[in-house]
């Protein structure tokens, strides 16, 4: 199976009275909460631990698109990739993703996927999101009546302008361009793998069986909370003819691991109830937009995630608590044993191929984030590569090989020397 | 309270309600935020001295999901100068409430001829930056109410889910008419509207609840200064954005008033 390496980039600095001062993580977040000068610090932390996971051998480094938003500070997770593109070697890079109707026009992405691509010697990981209400209707103010409709279109371009040869015209509904002729074109043929991160509706789950996408779910109530999505997911596949393949699955797991389960407890249980009481802390104004949810998903009764927040937060279900925490399935602790067991499991249980792993999660630091990571790559790792290897990975990068990519220039010794 | 007769006319392959009720001239009425999920005492109060016909808009209650073929300002438009036509609407006095009186005032600025009398209830197609419309969709359920009307209860009462009512449908319905409103007027309600006023010709009757928690007064202030013809504001007391619903009567009266 694959072990991919998941970064929000959360601010890691927000104030202990957040949830009580303050409306909402997201959106009208105020200025005032971030300093630029911190930021600094986070931003080259967080690089260094994506660099550090790839260094460890992980199959993937992971990024995602977030906009005014306290918990994720990639408004552009294609700067992020590019620069892991030049510091990374062999680790698959997984842009999950950027949002395609919030591009004007929707060939941008085309392009800096296609420039990741190149400069990554095929390594690129396409991840094509919808994007949250709050990050695309509020944020950013697309008409969440034509969001999806939009979302489709976009799509369809940017694979015609990845696979066409020649330059066309696009005359769409939405997207109206003369001349479609993308340079550079990506290494990947006919073009990268691409990874669609949905929540639970059966027309997402429809429209990656017919499109051949993988189909990741980005949940942060872990695998109890998933199993049931995961388990429509496959029904919907068996339904249309599709194979159990686990490869065309991808899930996101919070894990923390340490020497004994006690020891993990006390690490990270402040980061844990950071991210859970202040990251997750969203005003339930943004959590929804008219129109953004499908009639046919609103008639099944499927909630997006931060609609689902404002539910917990209602009846109080919602865990704020390590214990609870814990105890749901948020996050997976323990030593390197346990985890790998449970890990095994859930894998199984949910039959997924790809598991998305945020090891660096709420305010925790970089000393305790690249522990994680290193502890997990020894004694984990081991224990799970074994998983689903009957199976083809047909939705992984297919890079250059090594012999032909470029060998990178160790510009940091030299730096170093002229000081 | 009476029902009304209900038919339905065809725009761009979606039926559209189109409610019938009283005698005397036309006069029509083009619903507000949320639409009309049901027949209320407004429009009793209009249909007692008027034949007052009530379309529905596209992807209202009623109007089906004919929203999502509208794509753009024109085709919103088009989609309304049609239904006014085929609900036997031309030359006739028309009002509207919030987003029925934005397309109302389009209507009448694009096509002077269509439309004899004007009466607007807190129209959208505006945006003061320096008094902003309040954001109609970004609301916490529980504030709903209380925003669009003075008395909350009046939106609840004309919200509620009737008994018998095939669940979860009806709320779909009512999210589908948010939905519909946000397609035409997403994110900040301004359509531009203000370079077309000065095109309409109709005397124009604005009418703005004293409590209105959506748009400030100046808005009304703003539209009767650029629109061509004669133009006069009145105030309801006691009434908030979709005064209609706060004070049936009194807005009735002023409608009927300017249409006589």
């Amino acid at each position: 199976m694959k072990l991919m390496w998941f970064h929000l980039m959360p601010y890691t600095e927000l104030p202990d009275d957040f949830r009580e001062k303050h409306p909402s993580v997201w959106v009208d977040i105020h200025s005032s909460l971030f300093d630029p000068r911190r930021a600094h610090l986070m931003y080259n932390d967080f690089m260094d631990e994506l660099e550090f996971a790839a260094e460890c051998g992980f199959d993937a480094v992971c990024v995602n698109e977030h906009h005014s938003n306290g918990y994720g500070l990639m408004p552009s997770p294609n700067l992020i990739a590019s620069a892991l593109a030049r510091r990374t070697t062999d680790t698959a890079l997984c842009v999950m993703g950027n949002s395609l109707a919030l591009y004007n026009p929707p060939t941008r992405v085309a392009e800096e996927f296609a420039m990741i691509d190149c400069i990554s010697g095929g390594r690129l990981i396409a991840g094509f999101p919808v994007g949250t209400p709050m990050d695309t209707c509020f944020a950013y103010s697309q008409n969440p009546s034509m969001l999806r409709e939009r979302y489709y279109e976009a799509h369809d371009l940017v694979m015609r302008a990845w696979t066409e040869e020649d330059t066309f015209a696009f005359n769409g509904r939405f997207n109206q361009q003369r001349y479609v002729n993308i340079w550079p074109r990506p290494v990947q043929k006919p073009h990268p793998p691409i990874w669609i991160p949905g929540g639970g509706s059966v027309e997402t789950w429809r429209w990656c069986a017919e499109t051949d996408h993988v189909y990741a779910y980005l949940s942060y109530f872990g695998y109890l909370a998933g199993q049931a999505t995961m388990d429509g997911f496959w029904k919907e596949m068996d339904r249309l003819g599709k194979d159990r393949n686990p490869y065309r699955a991808g899930f996101l797991q919070f894990v923390g691991v340490a020497e004994t389960r006690e020891q993990a407890y006390k690490l990270y249980r402040e980061p844990a109830e950071y991210f859970y009481g202040r990251c997750l802390h969203v005003d339930p104004r943004f959590a929804a937009a008219p129109g953004y949810t499908s009639e046919a998903t609103q008639r099944a009764g499927v909630v997006g995630q931060v609609a689902q927040v404002a539910r917990m937060r209602r009846f109080d279900t919602l865990a704020r608590e390590m214990d609870a925490i814990v105890e749901k399935g948020y996050v997976i602790i323990g030593s390197p044993d346990e985890v790998a067991a449970q890990l095994r499991q859930v894998a199984t249980d949910l039959n997924v191929g790809h598991l998305m792993l945020l090891m660096q999660f709420g305010n925790m630091g970089k000393d305790l984030a690249k522990y994680n990571t290193k502890l997990f790559a020894e004694k984990v790792m081991p224990q799970l590569t074994d998983l689903f290897s009957d199976w083809e990975d047909r939705w992984w990068p297919q890079p250059m090989t090594r012999d032909v990519r470029a060998s990178l220039t160790p510009f940091r010794q030299s730096a170093m020397a002229a000081q | 309270m009476s029902e009304p007769e209900e038919l339905s006319v065809e725009i761009n392959g979606f039926s559209c309600r189109v409610w019938q009720k009283g005698q005397g001239p036309k006069l029509g009425f083009l619903a507000g935020f949320g639409g009309l999920p049901r027949w209320i005492p407004f429009l009793d109060a209009l249909a007692r001295e008027r034949t007052l016909v009530v379309p529905s808009l596209p992807g209202f209650p009623g109007g089906e999901r004919g929203h999502t073929v509208l794509d753009s300002h024109l085709d919103w438009v088009l989609a309304i100068r049609q239904l006014l036509h085929k609900a036997g609407l031309e030359g006739a006095d028309l009002a509207g409430s919030s987003v029925g009186a934005s397309f109302a005032a389009e209507v009448a600025a694009i096509w002077p001829a269509s439309v004899r009398r004007l009466a607007l209830i807190a129209p959208w197609g505006l945006f003061d930056e320096q008094a902003p419309m309040t954001d109609p969709w970004a609301q916490r359920a529980p504030d709903v109410p209380g925003l669009l009307c003075a008395d909350p209860e009046h939106w609840n009462q004309l919200k509620a889910e009737p008994e018998g009512a095939n669940s979860p449908e009806w709320s779909i319905v009512q999210t589908r008419a948010n939905e519909a409103a946000a397609r035409a007027f997403w994110p900040l309600g301004n359509t531009r509207l203000d370079k077309r006023l000065p095109l309409i010709e109709a005397p124009t009757l604005l009418i703005c609840g004293e409590q209105d928690r959506v748009m400030p007064r100046r808005y009304a202030d703003r539209i009767a200064a650029a629109i061509a013809g004669r133009t006069e504001i009145t105030t309801i007391p006691g009434a908030g954005h979709l005064a209609e619903l706060d004070k049936p009567d009194e807005v009735a009266a002023a409608i009927l008033r300017w249409t006589t």
